[in-house]
Parts: C-alpha cells; structure tokens; sequence
C-alpha cells in the first residue's frame, strides 16, 4: 500500500494527517502488517493532554502488543469508537477508516518534524533489511 | 525433587568448582553489619516420636468436641474424603503455574472446568482463575470498576464483611478513592433511601454483600437499578458460595466477588483462602489475574491454554492490572472437586439443610425469649441479641462444649451484646437445642 503523501509519519509507524490545527493519528500500514490479526485496540480518554512520545492506545494483535505513541504534541479531541467494535479495520484500512484519535495539536509546524512519504517509504524499506 | 541439605562435603565441593575457599569468601560483597554473625535461634533437631507428640497436644489444644457457631466469613462444612485424597496427587500437588500448555493440559483443563462452574454458579459470564480471597477479590472489582468507569467514588454498605472493608479502605488507602459507607436498616439490609442519596454520577462501583455480614439477603435488583442510573457497578459480594444452592445468582451484578472457602477448604488459623471474580463479558479486557481458555490444535483437536493475559504475567507486566491476582491453585481445585462431588442437585440439598438449620436455631431462640435481630430473610446466620454480657455466659457455655459465635462488640457497637451465630449442616438439632438452652437459662 502507498504512503499518502499528505501524512506524516514516525519511526514508531504511527501517521499523522494534518489538517489545519488539528490532525488525525493512526499506524500505517507497515505496523498494521508486522502486527498481524489485530483483536484489540484500547484508545485514549477524549480531553487526554499528550506529549509527542507519550503512550496514546495499544494496539493487541494475535502475536502481539503494542504501545502506539502520540506522533505530536496535542490534546485528544475525539476518538474513533468503530474501532472498538472493529478492530479488524485496522487491518483492513490502517491509513484511512481506521484513523485512532484526532488531535488539537499545541503546535501544527511540529508536524513539519516528522518524515514525509518518501522518507518513510525509505525508512521502511531499510527496516525491512 | 528431592528436599535434601548440602553435606559440608558438598559445599567444599561447590565452592572448589568457583574456586574460593570458604563461604565467607562468597558472600564477600555483603557489608559485614548486614550479616547475620551468629547461629539461627531455632531449636535443634529433635526425634519424629516427640514432634508427632507435639502435633498431637496442639491439636488437643484446638478444643475438640467443642461444636462452633462461628461463621462470619469462615464456614465449617462437611469435607468430603476424596477431596484430600484427590488434591494430594502428586500431579496437582506439585504443579506450578501453567505457562506452556504443551505440559499443562491437566491443571489447564482443571482451571477452565472452574472458571466455567463458577460462571455457571455466579450468572455472569467471565471468570478468571482465581482470586487470592474474598476481601482481595472485592478490593480488585472496585479498582476493575473504577477503570471501567473512569470514576474513583465508591459506596459500600456497611453490613459488607468488616474485614473485607478494612482490606479494601488499606489497599485504596493510597489511591485516595472516596469511600461512603451505607448504613443498614432495622430488617438487616441495606438502607436502599441512603443508598439512593449516597450514588452520583462520580461513583464507579455499589459493593453488596449478600447474604450479608447479618446474614439477612438483599436484593440484587434494586441496588443493581440503583447504581445503574448513575452510571456505576454493581459489585456483588458472596462470602459463603453455598448460599447460591438456593439463592438465585447476582445475574445483575456486574462484577462479583466471592469467597469460596465454604467449598471444602478447612477452615484453619485464617487462611489459606480462595476468592473468585466474574463479570460480564464486555469487561473481560479489565479482569485481573489469569484466564484459561478452550483452544484446537492445528489437527482440531481441543486443549487449553493460558489467554487474554497480556497484562499479567507474560508480556507487559508494567501494565499488570494487579500484583495479588493469583489464588492457591490448589484451592481452587478443591472448589472445582466440591462442586463436581455434590452437583447441581446436591449442592441445592446441601444449601437447604444450612438454611434449614439455621431457621430451626432462630426460632427457637425467639420462643425461648431472646431477641433475634433483623427480620428479613436469612440463608445460615443470623443476629441474636444476648441477655447479659457474653462474659457472664462463657464458663457456661465452655462447659456445654459450645463456642456461640461471633461478639459484635467490636464491629458492630451499635447493637449491643449482640452475637452472630451460624449454623451449617455438620451441627447436629442436640447442638441447637443446647445453646438455645445454654443462651436463655443462665
């Protein structure tokens, strides 16, 4: 699957896709990949105040669990409560109906830290060595 | 494996191997006023006749002969024979926590077998392996239900065991949850008006006892409304499984906590106990502890397997939900065998007999004038309220090889020289009559 070349995305595989101040957050396509069945996913409290790298939701799989980390700083302003029920949208659409949280982000130009598609692309492909 | 000492050869040996010379060598690192400089002060060895002998006058110590009317939390009921003898293969005995399920089909299969029993037992539809006891199991479905609800308030009734409160006040001491304790009304039960008052919208669990410390019984389904219309959990507290012989189960509730030592675990110096916790299906994500289960192997074939523990022992352990989830397997098991032995049939009859009992001592005590508390209905408890101190009756009734029950003088200040008496199935009527007799004629 190709990587929206209006996200952003972390060495962690979470995206952002910003969207004037406020930003959707999800894990690409590559994590949902690596984690298999995805059975379980446990977001944050809607109000949540986050730090970029704080611990934003797990994400459990049939093999394993994972910490999904918030990509940039931002407060939660809603969470996407499909996933509760569907976990396996994650699988299935990891970088568009299964966004995680959406988030009023503290500083939009943060998202200009993060790598863009091509670096991603890239970061992955080395992964994968 | 073999419990056998170290000679000194054998240590001299060892210590050759890692090349030093001496013990003291070994433990170098440790500073010298942490050490321990002198021999342990335990007594020296003595012959298997004297310690046999020893045993025996302890046991004699224990008042045998005298019949107990104390329940209040620790039950006597009538252990069947093969539950020791079942419980004391080496296969049970010795088996540790079942990780690999490729070597642990028996004990896996035991713990899934209990957990569906008490599901079955309880009305709900999940239940973990095993809690360490009733109080623990309480304090960890009020910490479950404030995850649950994102809430810390919670109401508790006072007729709640004392200790499981005092344990749950000790454990929640440092997460400063708010605790309200709801007072009983003149039947026994819960006063439901100040039950009603004290739920809010910041309250995340209503924890009841029933049948409770008075044994009186209250009901599940209005306290269940109660909470439910703010938002809480019900949690349901049983400290006697028994009582579900006739009792219908806390299908309302949405977490239980049971004590399950009335299910063929003896009843010594306080312990070793087993709780349980059920709920509901939708929170299985938020029980602590293990839970086992049903599996098919790559053929079909069924087995079982440790599951949905991924915060507890295995892979995220800084995530644990608890660190006191685990029982004693072995008590565990022994519920499961009580269970099996008496069987849905059995364990109504068994349930009607304490009940039985129970009534039978009540009513006698009221026509031999004394005043029993609490007329709402009973399971196997009930209070009676004593004409003088129980100090003034105790040469009598140690003389009658009776210890009456549970003084409520210190829990329960309010009501007096008041006496919590229980009466189970193994207390034969001659037992009954003398107390009612003992109790009245002083």
């Amino acid at each position: 699957m190709a990587y929206p070349s209006n996200y952003r995305y972390t060495k962690e595989h979470e995206w952002v896709a910003p969207n004037g101040k406020t930003a959707k957050v999800g894990i690409s396509d590559f994590a949902q990949n690596q984690l298999g069945d995805i059975v379980f996913v446990e977001l944050p409290a809607v109000g949540a105040e986050l730090k970029a790298g704080d611990a934003l939701g797990t994400v459990e799989s049939v093999k394993a669990v994972s910490e999904v980390y918030a990509p940039i700083a931002g407060k939660v302003k809603a969470i996407n409560d499909e996933l509760a029920k569907k976990p396996e949208l994650l699988n299935q659409d990891p970088q568009g109906a299964a966004w995680m949280v959406e988030m009023e982000l503290s500083d939009p130009a943060d998202v200009n830290k993060l790598m863009d598609a091509p670096a991603y692309e890239k970061f992955v492909a080395e992964a994968a060595h | 494996m073999r419990y056998l000492p170290t000679s000194d050869a054998i240590r001299q040996e060892m210590l050759d191997e890692i090349g030093l010379s001496s013990a003291d060598e070994l433990f170098a690192s440790i500073p010298h006023d942490c050490r321990l400089e002198r021999p342990l002060h335990i007594p020296t060895g003595r012959a298997e006749a004297d310690i046999i002998a020893w045993f025996q006058q302890a046991a004699r110590d224990n008042a045998p002969g005298f019949t107990s009317f104390l329940g209040a939390g620790a039950y006597q009921h009538f252990r069947p024979t093969h539950l020791d003898n079942l419980i004391g293969r080496g296969e049970w005995f010795t088996a540790y926590t079942p990780y690999q399920p490729e070597i642990s089909q028996g004990t896996l299969q035991s713990i899934f077998e209990f957990q569906t029993m008490i599901c079955q037992l309880t009305g709900q539809e999940v239940a973990n392996a095993g809690m360490y006891d009733g109080s623990t199991a309480l304090n960890e479905a009020c910490l479950m239900a404030a995850r649950i609800t994102g809430r810390e308030g919670l109401v508790v009734a006072r007729s709640v065991h004392p200790q499981y409160r005092q344990v749950l006040a000790t454990l929640t001491r440092n997460r400063h949850f708010p605790i309200a304790e709801i007072g009983y009304s003149k039947d026994g039960r819960i006063d439901l008006t100040a039950l009603r008052a004290a739920v809010t919208d910041a309250t995340a669990a209503v924890a009841i006892q029933s049948p409770n410390f008075f044994g009186t019984i209250e009901d599940w389904n209005a306290a269940a409304e109660i909470a439910h219309a703010h938002g809480a959990l019900l949690v349901a507290v049983i400290a006697d499984p028994v009582s579900l012989g006739v009792l219908p189960p806390p299908a309302a509730a949405d977490i239980v906590a049971m004590e399950l030592q009335g299910f063929g675990i003896p009843v010594g110096f306080g312990g070793p106990y087993a709780g349980i916790l059920a709920c509901r299906e939708k929170f299985v994500r938020q029980i602590p502890g293990r839970l086992v289960g049903e599996a098919h192997d790559s053929e079909g074939r069924r087995g079982f397997v440790l599951t949905l523990s991924t915060r507890e022992q295995h892979i995220r352990r800084e995530k644990a939900t608890s660190n006191i989830c685990t029982n004693q397997a072995l008590c565990a098991l022994m519920a499961s065998i009580f269970m099996a032995t008496y069987g849905k049939q059995g364990l109504r009859e068994l349930a009607e007999q304490n009940h039985a009992k129970a009534a039978y001592l009540a009513q006698a005590c009221a026509q031999a004038g004394l005043d029993v508390l609490f007329p709402a209905p009973r399971f196997h408890e009930f209070v009676v309220k004593l004409p003088r101190p129980l100090a003034q009756l105790e040469p009598e009734l140690y003389r009658n090889q009776l210890i009456p029950g549970l003084p409520l003088t210190r829990d329960y200040p309010e009501l007096g020289e008041a006496l919590l008496v229980c009466a189970t199935e193994i207390i034969p009527r001659e037992r009954l009559d003398r107390l009612v007799s003992v109790l009245s004629h002083v």
